[in-house]
């Protein structure tokens, strides 16, 4: 899996740390999403999914 | 040619059922999912009721947020519309400017930073019970909405906006006003003009005396640099102020009064709780309380599940219908705390307006229900059902009083 994030799009909603903490995080400045984890673990895998799927900025895209 | 009139949003749940959405909503998301609506004004707007419809409609930046766009409908919003020479929050702009104001807040309502409040919020509520629990209930019965649902959010953020200590009681005063329909319309202005010049005194305190909250930081990072006036400061407080207080206050009431009535689910929520984040989602699918929007205007023609919305025409989605769609949530009208995919609910919204408050209003309300089910495993309404107050003239539903016993 290879996630990649849209800075200028996120809205800081947060939703995506709270699904998927270990891959997931927020910029301490601005509250803008900072990838942790850009190829996570097969056990990640479905919590991005889910991130990507309420993103509510569609900022995450991930490709398998 | 005469065309039959255009029906109403539909705002009233069906007598007997104050929990269903908007009566009328159901048979429009299954019959004519982009419909249209006639406004108190005498104008129209397409009302979208699917989920799916929602979605694309918040996400697509074609659809306007700001209140000048043309088509743009007003009508019916809360405080009447944009009123002449006030200053919009963000919440009524589009990018750029949104993007540039949102991001100075937030920081503020991440995650992290919200889990550090967390601590705090549970010795608010603490207080708030303690305070419950030494009422001298055989007089009369204490009223949860004025006891907990209100001040809580209140002094939340009171506390963020850096409302010092000696101003809560006026500030919960104040934003109680605003909120009650115990009072004429006359004392509800004079009252949201007292806050207003209280906001105002306020953000004049921080920039002679900036503390550790956000308005002072927005002093100081912002204001002092030119990069806001002192009336973007007024609109951000009264922004935050707003779309925290009334919303949760109204959450937490309601989520209460659910889990009175369904012994079975607090029960389990009481033996595991840690099932309290996926129950708040749940509740907050299960109640979608904005009653009354988002909406947008048609920036240029754009195609919604098969219609098409031309530029200049306005849009109202219907939240309550978006989170009651059975081709998302199968058995949709049943509240599921187990449910899997609660989460993908639209109640804060959806696109790049979604609820910037949202981890706050997700700490706030798992921590109230949390600890009301520890602390008043007995607590039942006093009331029957019928005899409890629900706001359904208000553009955010809940119970305008909710009478408790234990």
């Amino acid at each position: 899996m290879q996630i990649t994030i849209d800075e200028a799009k996120c809205c800081g909603a947060g939703q995506c740390v709270l699904v998927a903490p270990e891959v997931f995080d927020q910029r301490d400045e601005d509250g803008i999403v900072v990838l942790l984890d850009a190829s996570p673990a097969a056990a990640q895998h479905a919590a991005v999914r889910e991130a990507a799927t309420i993103c509510p900025a569609a900022a995450i895209q991930v490709r398998q | 040619m005469t065309t039959a009139p255009l029906p109403p949003l539909p705002t009233r749940p069906p007598s007997g059922c104050p929990f269903d959405p908007p009566e009328g909503l159901d048979r429009l998301r299954a019959e004519e999912p982009l419909s249209k609506v006639a406004l108190d004004d005498g104008t129209w707007a397409w009302l979208a009721t699917r989920y799916a419809d929602v979605r694309a409609i918040l996400g697509d930046a074609r659809f306007s947020s700001d209140t000048n766009t043309p088509g743009y409908p007003v009508s019916g919003m809360t405080g009447g519309g944009p009123r002449p020479g006030a200053t919009r929050g963000f919440i009524r702009m589009d990018p750029p400017e949104h993007t540039r104001l949102r991001r100075m807040v937030t920081r503020d309502f991440m995650v992290k930073r919200v889990e550090e409040l967390r601590p705090t919020l549970q010795k608010l509520t603490d207080e708030l019970c303690d305070a419950m629990e030494r009422v001298d209930r055989s007089e009369h019965p204490v009223d949860l909405v004025k006891a907990l649902a209100l001040p809580l959010p209140s002094l939340a953020i009171s506390l963020l906006l850096g409302v010092p200590y000696e101003d809560h009681e006026t500030f919960q005063r104040l934003t109680g006003a605003l909120l009650s329909r115990e009072i004429s319309e006359e004392d509800r202005g004079a009252a949201r003009a007292e806050l207003l010049e209280y906001i105002d005194r306020l953000v004049e305190s921080k920039k002679s005396e900036p503390g550790d909250d956000i308005l002072s930081r927005l002093v100081t990072e912002r204001y002092d640099k030119g990069e806001l006036t002192h009336e973007d400061l007024v609109a951000f407080a009264v922004l935050l102020l707003v779309a925290g207080h009334e919303t949760t206050a109204n959450m937490i009431g309601l989520s209460a009064l659910t889990l009175m009535l369904d012994r079975d689910t607090a029960g389990r929520l009481r033996e595991d709780p840690a099932l309290i984040r996926g129950a708040v989602e749940e509740l907050l699918r299960f109640h979608s309380i904005i009653r009354n929007g988002p909406r947008r205007a048609a920036l240029e023609d754009v195609e919604v599940g098969g219609q098409l919305i031309r530029k200049g025409e306005g849009v109202i989605v219907a939240v309550p219908s978006a989170n009651r769609d059975e081709d998302v949530f199968p058995d949709a009208g049943r509240l599921d705390i187990r449910r899997p995919n609660a989460q993908h609910h639209v109640a804060f919204g959806y696109g790049i307006h979604q609820c910037l408050g949202q981890a706050l209003a997700r700490a706030e309300l798992q921590v109230v229900i949390t600890t009301l089910l520890r602390r008043f495993p007995t607590m039942r309404p006093a009331v029957p059902l019928e005899e409890i107050p629900f706001r359904t003239d208000m553009v955010i539903y809940g119970c305008h009083a909710l009478p408790v016993t234990w």
